[in-house]
């Protein structure tokens, strides 16, 4: 029994210590990108490694909150992260991201107009679109009869208990805000103290505020309507043909993930061979292939399966796009925006 | 009659309750859709994509290795730091045994945030080294916890009397000391092993590029929806842990019936 215990013990220290080994003697360029989780085809970072002869390290993160800590904490360095629009504002503002040479990314000349040059960050001096999307409503044809083609839908009666809304503030609030016609970026005490009323009076009407789990829900028609996101809704019309999306008429919420070199990256030029790597077309539509958001890059959206290329949920014509706002970032207001949300949360 | 079958009905519904989940987990692992609210035929392609996706695996390393290393480490801080305890005397035991309970206490944020602040302020970047050392930080109080009553179990005059027959003191430590209080040392071991393994606050507050655990990984892929690799991942380690339990308990009887049934 004892020296049983002993071997394992010198078996243990071995493997930890050879494990410690292991980590660190890789002299290769390494790359340090930070991306959501599941947000890229894996094979598309083994094909880089293996092109330029590096070692990519992929870490990954869950909200643009929790990104933005990991950066701003300093002590670490990422090469390549991929915030939202609002965040990318954010950073920009306090300095965190370094200037993109767009001299080593020729491929960004693949993406599309109408993806550059955006209120978040005009000329596009520090990212580069690598995803898109739109908030829209997802319904079950069997279960509703009446035309759905606006937010008023979520307020009425007769679906009492078969509404998913978003568990997320800025999403929900702003559905409340668009539906009055308001904009969804408003610093309007009046506007947003109404958005907030609507969405108490609502709360009897909804079934639950959900987050990733809303695709099951619909998918097992536990619910006949649901705020998601396009890129999900494709996902979900795959699983269930009952299902359909539009976007309301009254405009809705376009995000935008693009690709950003913070200020401390160590190695910038590297970042941005990847950064020109992921704009190859081939490579940009295996990533949309795997994650089925919709791609700025024109070029990939070409290469798509030919369901996908003209589907109107994930590429909308340009007139349907019309009413959509990018979301601001908040400063200051952020926290009223905690207390609308915990008002609305907190009542019965 | 219905007594007993009421009991026996009891246990078994307990053990439903403890079990269901990790049934589904496993039941879905097989499931060959990303969905989780919808059964689409038998697969064993998320097996397959496991040890592909070098993601996953590298955060399995990462756990792993942290949780082996930070439970050799802590075990062998945490028992010295136990023996000096147990010699301690009045106030001073007093105030030192508060104040290790005083981590044990706090919230995990605190511990997190405390940490991180601290490695900033001396500089160190972050990554393997500050997680394995938050996770040694935390796993040190258990550790003397485990072991101290152990050492209170034990007889004190064992190593005095070793120490009179010639014994140098450190030869009464390894000889006298050490394998008494044995037990204690394993279970503060396994202690650690399991916080190392379960801890997600600390390592997320205290990672750095290149270097995350299984908690956080799976907190990650919140937006998209969790991977059913995972799926896959969890009912691997599952069957591992029985086979394991089970390996053990078959040779604990058998050195039971070796020593003639006395324990």
């Amino acid at each position: 029994m004892r020296r049983g215990l002993k071997i394992t013990l010198l078996i243990l220290l071995i493997s930890a210590i050879s494990f410690t080994a292991i980590g660190c003697n890789d002299d290769k360029p390494t790359l340090n990108v930070y991306n959501w989780g599941d947000y890229i085809d894996p094979d598309v970072i083994k094909d880089f490694e293996e092109e330029f002869n590096v070692k990519v390290n992929y870490n990954t993160f869950a909200t643009n909150e929790d990104m933005y800590v990991s950066i701003a904490k300093g002590g670490t360095s990422y090469d390549v992260a991929f915030p939202s629009d609002y965040m990318i504002e954010r950073m920009i503002n306090e300095g965190l991201l370094a200037e993109i040479n767009k001299d080593n990314i020729p491929n960004m000349k693949n993406i599309g107009e109408e993806y550059l040059d955006l209120d978040f960050d005009p000329g596009n001096k520090y990212s580069v679109p690598y995803m898109w999307g739109t908030l829209g409503i997802i319904y079950n044809k069997t279960m509703v009869d009446d035309v759905v083609d606006s937010w008023d839908i979520l307020w009425n009666e007769k679906y009492k208990g078969q509404i998913l809304m978003l568990d997320s503030q800025r999403d929900s609030i702003g559905v409340s805000l668009k539906r009055l016609g308001y904009s969804m970026n408003t610093r309007d005490m009046n506007e947003l103290e109404e958005a907030k009323n609507e969405l108490i009076k609502q709360k009897p009407l909804v079934y639950a505020y959900v987050g990733d789990d809303v695709k099951q829900l619909m998918v097992a028609e536990e619910a006949a309507l649901a705020v998601v996101w396009a890129g999900d809704a494709v996902a979900m019309i795959r699983e269930n043909e009952n299902l359909e999306y539009v976007y309301p008429k009254e405009g809705t919420n376009i995000w935008f993930d693009n690709m950003v070199i913070p200020k401390n990256a160590k190695n910038k030029e590297l970042a941005e061979e990847f950064i020109n790597f992921l704009n190859r077309p081939d490579i940009a539509a295996r990533n949309v292939e795997y994650i089925g958001y919709s791609t700025p890059n024109v070029e990939a959206q070409k290469l798509l399966p030919e369901e996908i290329r003209n589907s109107q949920v994930a590429y909308p014509s340009k007139e349907k796009l019309e009413d959509t706002e990018i979301f601001v970032d908040m400063k200051d207001m952020l926290s009223i925006y905690d207390e609308l949300w915990m008002e609305i949360k907190a009542e019965r | 009659m219905v007594s007993r079958i009421i009991k026996k009905m009891y246990l078994w519904l307990m053990l439903l309750f403890l079990y269901a989940p990790i049934i589904v987990l496993i039941v879905f692992s097989f499931n060959d859709s990303r969905s989780r609210g919808k059964w689409n035929g038998f697969t064993l392609r998320w097996y397959a994509e496991l040890f592909k996706d070098s993601n996953v695996l590298k955060a399995l390393y990462y756990t792993i290795g942290i949780a082996l290393l930070s439970a050799i480490i802590s075990t062998i801080i945490g028992t010295f730091a136990a023996i000096g305890i147990h010699g301690l005397n009045g106030i001073g035991k007093k105030v030192i045994l508060n104040l290790n309970y005083l981590p044990v206490l706090n919230p995990d944020i605190v511990t997190a945030v405390s940490l991180m602040t601290l490695y900033k302020f001396v500089g160190i970047e972050f990554g393997f080294i500050t997680m394995l050392l938050s996770h040694v930080t935390f796993c040190v109080p258990y550790v003397i916890l485990s072991i101290l009553p152990k050492l209170k179990q034990m007889n004190n005059h064992l190593a005095e009397a070793a120490m009179d027959l010639g014994a140098t003191p450190m030869y009464a430590l390894r000889k006298v000391v050490i394998p008494e209080i044995m037990p204690g040392i394993f279970t503060g071991a396994l202690i650690a092993f399991t916080l190392s393994i379960d801890d997600f606050v600390i390592s997320f507050f205290n990672k750095g590029a290149g270097v995350t655990n299984l908690s956080i990984e799976i907190y990650s892929m919140a937006r998209r929806g969790i991977n059913p690799v995972i799926n896959a991942l969890t009912t691997l380690m599952f069957v591992v842990l029985i086979v394991m339990l089970i390996y053990i308990n078959r040779k604990q009887e058998k050195s039971i019936k070796k020593k003639g049934g006395v324990i």
